[in-house]
């Protein structure tokens, strides 16, 4: 699935580490969570294979931007900004 | 005694004898790494400020920029450069490590790899901005950016008011690493 700038998504709600040794680079803190795509970064070896020494398929990164309030319950009117792979990204 | 439980300054004091003693690096080399290669980076900044053509190329590749100044940047991640506005400012911080713009940057700086600075960015950015002593406006937006994955993040920070007619090397000079960071903004 690929996702274009301004696009809204959401994080998939997945928990990879209570099932075993898992290396994962989307933060906790945004599963579940809407953002929106500022812009995509390009593609690289996913980061959960590379870690394991395993064969490590492109994966298309994207910069997505959250809104304080949508991550914290103190919320506030900034927000914050997170490199997410396409696989962790679904639409609302 | 264990090495766990010896004194970190003497360990530390003892592999760097070590490391010189077989020849693997030199005390020389050693403080020379320690020291942040900022120059460039700061140089960089500067000349963004004065150059119209090379500001557009920062924020578009921050790799073939950084380049451009002589900076090494083969086999180092992509860099990205996000550019403070008069409506957005910009932080960054690695909450899953401490992925750091090392390639112009140097090292970081210890707080930045503190758990304290990792979970404060994220959630309370003002509270921790007005920690450095960096108070913004609440109609700035602060876009606290997380590194976490394969980009490493610099700021171009806003050039300050004050500093008309300045050549670029005067200008280089007020540039700290933090203003890059965006927990400080530069002061003429």
């Amino acid at each position: 699935m690929s996702f274009a700038a301004g696009e809204d998504v959401v994080v998939r709600n997945d928990w990879p580490e209570t099932r075993g040794p898992a290396h994962i680079r989307t933060p906790h803190y945004v599963r579940g969570r809407r953002g929106r795509v500022v812009r995509p970064l390009g593609a690289y070896p996913n980061p959960e294979d590379l870690a394991f020494a395993r064969p490590a398929a492109p994966r298309a990164l994207y910069h997505v931007s959250f809104a304080m309030r949508e991550l914290w319950p103190e919320g506030g009117g900034d927000e914050v900004v997170v490199e997410i792979y396409e696989h962790w990204l679904e639409r609302p | 005694m264990s090495v766990l439980e010896a004194d970190s300054e003497a360990l530390l004091g003892a592999i760097r004898r070590l490391l010189a003693h077989k020849g693997v690096l030199s005390e020389g080399e050693i403080a020379a790494q320690r020291r942040a290669p900022c120059p460039g980076s700061a140089a960089s900044v500067a000349r963004a400020w004065t150059d119209p053509d090379y500001r557009a190329l920062l924020l578009s590749d921050g790799t073939r920029a950084a380049e451009a100044m002589n900076i090494p940047m083969r086999g180092m991640p992509p860099l990205g450069v996000l550019e403070n506005t008069d409506t957005a400012h910009h932080l960054i911080v690695c909450t899953l490590c401490s992925c750091y713009p090392k390639a112009v940057l140097g090292y970081p700086p210890y707080w930045y790899k503190s758990s304290a600075y990792r979970a404060r960015a994220v959630r309370d950015p003002r509270g921790l901005l007005a920690e450095f002593g960096t108070l913004l406006p609440q109609e700035l937006k602060i876009r606290v950016v997380d590194s976490s994955a394969d980009f490493r993040w610099m700021v171009l920070p806003r050039r300050p008011s004050g500093t008309d007619g300045w050549s670029a090397e005067r200008l280089a000079a007020i540039v700290r690493p933090g203003d890059m960071l965006g927990v400080t903004v530069p002061i003429a």
